[in-house]
């Protein structure tokens, strides 16, 4: 989620309010953002990916403004009309087929405004914009610009321009290549034949959306007074969105807003357009998931306190608000005004039966009679890697990760063998005898949804000077006896463990599980000095033949 | 323990003859000794012990006594002795240079056996005796072993030595005199199955212990103490009348997101977050109905009234396996499989989640989490909020705090913090909401409430355990795992 610096002085002159410490860091707290930190230049906050309009000083004011009950209610957004045009070009519709545009005049810009511009386009561009994927933004020094503008696809290394903060003119293709933010967002445009530019009536470059602004047309500066924003992407409703909070964020920093045409083929559409939008709202929905008796009255002035109008039985949503998918988020935002802090928590009286799940009920009385034979269980991770399951001498194949980070943790993990007499190598400073278990699951390929069984494993490890096949074999009887379980062991050869000192263990003629002495081979491979006696049980199995017991 | 002490005994000696075991005999020295009947002085010992050729030599003979059997018929030249007796060089020189000086042979091309050899070969040789006896303390040689030890000495590997720590105990003049007055009929020490019938303890009495001397650690069996936490936490959601569910941990990213109305570009959706599986990647989608109205509430909000995602919903994508990101996923399946007819319903899990992370003191890439869900027509925010409550009271924290959050399934969402007692500062624990109309239509098939949340435990269990670096909850020392204090709520 991303952290945005707010000018505390700048946000305290929108806000119209000064707050103490304590009581804006709950005010903030409260509004739905998380403060990460306050002090008296700056006020630092993570805004939560629903909200984007809060991503700039004056779009987080707003809001906060509302909230503590100083400025309520719906904001007003002028639009004039401009009536200069931006032409989409047909070509443009194979790489990057929408934009939406406006023009903001008599703007007052200083340092600390441009930084916030700044901040603004750069975290949409993160959350919002998806990485610049879905929607890329660009703002021009009007006074530069000759309308009308053309937004049109050509062929990379036909196209001569100079990138921003680059010494000189470079094609297309070559600012993917030396350009950094060539470099970082190249991939967006890789496969691409021909990449989309807007050029103005001049036939001068203004951008290579969503790489880079060029350095002649592409800069605001403290000077700058007009500008030209546009927005680029795949979805136009998502780049009106994306528009309007920039404008919105403009027009509180005392900026005019002017519409433009935009022609898309035989198309028309004028951006932006900053009415609210109408929501039906109902009362006995609102008061029925809250749990609460609001009267419409006051309702309307929780929905005022969230920047919201409220007019003949419907909400009337800014147009910055991108975050509005159903009458539900309207509803969320009466009750953080409502403050989270005054619901009355209540349990209701509704009566139902508790159960446990049958197969961890059965697994935890397993794990209590191991305990009873003085076994310590441990907890090891469910990934692992090819080494250790190598070292452990185990046939099975194991499934692999696509992305782990680390690759001591790259595959999930067969068996339980190798995880305890990991255990036993990392302890052996510790006192012996050793004795442990593990309830845990293990993974192979099979029929299932996923194309991965998962099988629930028990697995017991002891080892001491003198282990033997004895000491597992003692506790295996035990827990069948105790658990009125009747098996059958037969002799098996597995590379884990001495042939001739390992069991196969039979239930109803299934195999469950083996039992035996670990291999000096495997015992060397993890460094072990001294014998190891090893049971595994496919505890499912003996779930399900305890059904009905 | 007193009768057995005589005059400079061993500890050791001591410990093999009272058949009592080490902190036993310990315990009653320290009485003893704090009472001044016995001295106890430690010294270092010289012990003489058996070296590699010595061993040998006590299984297969000395040189010397192979050398006097393989001549037992009389009279043989020296290589058919050697090869009789099987003797390198360097022995056969000796066993001739200790026969000769024991004049047992006379030398000459031929070699005769002498009567003073042959009264040798009826009994063992004091070297053999000696050999046997080992190992041995220097100090408790009579002359003529002492003799015998110093010739062995300069021989190559039989013997070698070794300086030993051992406790002398002597009688002090009051451990004598008490010795001499048989005080060991007085004091009883173990009860006997005979003492108890025959009423043996009457008018004695049992030698007193020192109740405060150290006795050594005993360790039980017992769970992993996360398990112990865990097990409390099951408890408390089947108090409150929640039913348990469990669930698999690999899953398609369509219940683990796409079910969960997570929009297929969210950047949780990402490699950097989530672990996807090599091979099988694709996994298999549930029926039409169900993947139809999830696609629609994402492109166009289906029937749940929403404007849904607006984008084309891809089928692929939500076919990848992952290792689930969060419990929720049972949340979702829960949801598909109820009937409206059974509610109202309660269900938890706790269970384990990943994410693709590295290893370091504040982040594991498995982690645990505790899912409720109450689905109730008659449900709301509130009783969310009492749910939740209630259970961080059970948890030991009285001050417990919500706050908006966003989470892209629920609305009301909201992040649970409780007031750490001890840290004296507010501790978020989990995230909570309804589920968001898009997800219940689109699963369950109506807008009705669902409660639901996702609580971390992993730092309720580093608080209670006073672990610092959050590896060591899993490092499976078993020191650790013997010693950690039991789960005490």
């Amino acid at each position: 989620m991303p952290t945005i610096t707010l000018d505390r002085k700048e946000f305290e002159k929108l806000v119209g309010k000064r707050l103490p410490d304590d009581k804006l860091k709950d005010r903030i707290s409260m509004l739905g953002t998380d403060l990460e930190e306050v002090n008296s230049k700056e006020i630092l906050v993570e805004v939560f990916p629903d909200r984007p309009d809060m991503l700039s000083e004056q779009g987080f004011a707003r809001a906060f403004s509302s909230f503590i009950v100083h400025k309520t209610g719906l904001r007003k957004y002028k639009v004039r009309k401009s009536g200069e045009k931006v032409i989409v070009d047909a070509s443009v519709k194979e790489v990057r087929p929408f934009t939406a545009c406006a023009i903001v005049k008599n703007l007052k810009l200083d340092d600390n405004r441009i930084k916030q511009l700044m901040q603004l386009q750069e975290k949409l561009h993160i959350t919002f914009g998806r990485n610049r994927k879905k929607a890329a933004i660009g703002i021009y020094p009007l006074e530069r610009i000759k309308m009308p503008i053309t937004f049109k696809a050509m062929k990379p290394e036909d196209v001569k321009f100079k990138p921003l903060e680059y010494p000189k003119e470079l094609n297309g293709l070559e600012v993917l290549q030396l350009h950094p933010k060539g470099k970082e967002f190249g991939k967006l445009l890789s496969g691409c034949k021909q990449f989309p530019f807007f050029v103005d009536a001049a036939g001068k470059i203004l951008s290579m959306p969503p790489i880079i602004n060029s350095d002649d047309v592409g800069k605001v500066e403290t000077s700058t007074r007009e500008v030209f924003i546009e927005c680029s992407g795949f979805d136009f409703n998502t780049l009106k969105q994306c528009l309007h909070i920039i404008v919105a964020a403009l027009a509180d920093m005392g900026g005019d807003v002017y519409s433009m045409e935009i022609l898309d083929g035989k198309n028309k559409e004028v951006t932006p357009h900053l009415e609210p939008a109408k929501l039906k709202m109902d009362l006995g929905y609102v008061n029925k998931i809250l749990g609460l008796h609001l009267k419409e009255s006051e309702m309307k002035k929780l929905l005022e306190r969230m920047g919201f109008g409220y007019q003949n039985k419907h909400a009337l949503i800014p147009a910055y608000r991108a975050d509005v998918l159903h009458p539900v988020d309207v509803v969320e935002d009466v009750a953080i005004a409502y403050g989270y802090e005054h619901f009355q928590e209540e349990i209701p009286k509704i009566s139902t039966i508790a159960s446990e799940d049958a197969g961890i009920k059965m697994r935890e009385k397993i794990a209590a009679l191991l305990t009873g034979f003085g076994l310590l269980e441990i907890s090891s991770y469910h990934l692992t890697n090819a080494t250790e399951h190598r070292n452990a001498s185990l046939q099975q194949e194991i499934i692999e990760l696509a992305n782990a980070l680390n690759q001591d943790y790259h595959a999930l993990r067969a068996s339980l063998i190798p995880s305890l007499l990991k255990v036993f190598s990392e302890n052996k400073h510790h006192e012996y005898p050793q004795k442990i278990f593990e309830i845990a699951t293990c993974f192979e390929k099979g029929d299932s949804e996923t194309g991965i069984v998962e099988k629930k494993k028990l697995c017991v490890g002891v080892t001491s000077a003198n282990a033997g096949f004895t000491d597992v074999k003692q506790i295996l009887d035990s827990v069948m006896m105790l658990m009125g379980m009747k098996y059958t062991l037969a002799e098996e050869e597995a590379a884990s463990f001495i042939p001739g000192r390992c069991g196969k263990i039979l239930v109803d003629g299934k195999t469950i599980g083996h039992l035996g002495e670990v291999h000096p081979q495997v015992l060397a491979n993890f460094s072990l000095d001294y014998p190891v006696a090893m049971i595994e049980i496919d505890v499912d199995w003996l779930v399900k033949g305890l059904e009905g017991k | 323990m007193l009768p057995a002490i005589r005059e400079h005994m061993t500890f050791s000696a001591l410990l093999k003859e009272s058949g009592l075991n080490n902190i036993e005999v310990m315990r009653a020295l320290g009485w003893l000794e704090s009472k001044k009947i016995i001295a106890i002085r430690k010294d270092a010992q010289e012990r003489i012990e058996l070296d590699v050729n010595g061993e040998r030599y006590v299984k297969h003979g000395l040189p010397e006594l192979r050398f006097l059997k393989a001549l037992e018929k009389g009279h043989l030249p020296l290589d058919e002795i050697r090869a009789k007796a099987d003797l390198d060089g360097n022995e056969a020189s000796i066993a001739l240079g200790v026969l000769k000086q024991k004049n047992a042979i006379v030398l000459g091309k031929i070699i005769a056996l002498t009567t003073a050899g042959k009264e040798l070969l009826k009994k063992k040789l004091p070297e053999e005796k000696f050999l046997e006896s080992l190992p041995r303390d220097v100090a408790s040689l009579h002359p003529e072993e002492a003799a015998i030890y110093s010739a062995l000495k300069q021989r190559k590997q039989i013997l070698k030595t070794q300086l030993l720590k051992e406790m002398y105990l002597h009688l002090t003049p009051l451990g004598h005199q008490l010795q001499k007055q048989k005080l060991h009929h007085e004091l009883l020490e173990r009860v006997t199955t005979a003492m108890i019938k025959e009423g043996g303890w009457k008018n004695k009495k049992f030698r007193r212990y020192d109740v405060k001397a150290e006795v050594p650690k005993l360790y039980p069996g017992r769970r992993h103490f996360t398990n112990e936490a865990v097990n409390y936490i099951r408890r408390i959601w089947l108090d409150m009348g929640f039913t348990e569910i469990d669930g698999g941990l690999i899953e398609t990213s369509f219940w683990n997101f796409d079910a969960l109305f997570t929009p297929q570009d969210h950047p949780a959706r990402e490699m950097q977050d989530t672990f996807f599986i090599k091979n099988p990647a694709l996994g298999k989608l549930p029926d039409a109905q169900i993947v139809n109205a999830v696609k629609n509430v994402h492109e166009t909000g289906g029937k749940s009234g929403s404007l849904g995602w607006q984008y084309s919903w891809n089928a692929e994508e939500a076919k990848k396996n992952v290792l689930r990101t969060h419990t929720t996923v049972l949340t979702a399946r829960t949801l598909a499989a109820i009937k409206k007819s059974q509610l109202p319903v309660k269900f938890f899990s706790v269970g384990k989640c990943f994410r693709n992370e590295t290893l370091d003191w504040k982040h594991l890439f498995e982690f645990d989490q505790s899912e409720g869900i109450v689905v109730d027509e008659h449900g709301n925010f509130r009783n969310l909020l009492g749910y939740l409550k209630e259970f961080f009271h059970k948890m030991g924290f009285d001050k417990v705090r919500f706050r908006p959050a966003y989470f892209p399934y629920t609305s009301m969402s909201t992040e649970v913090d409780v007031f750490h007692p001890y840290h004296k500062k507010w501790v978020e624990l989990g995230g909570a909401g309804l589920a968001r109309p898009e997800v219940s239509v689109s699963l369950f098939g109506e807008d009705i409430p669902v409660l639901m949340w996702g609580l971390g435990i992993g730092r309720i269990l580093t608080d209670y355990y006073m672990i610092k670096d959050i590896r060591e909850l899993y490092k499976n020392d078993l020191k650790q795992l013997r010693e950690m204090k039991v789960w005490l709520k």
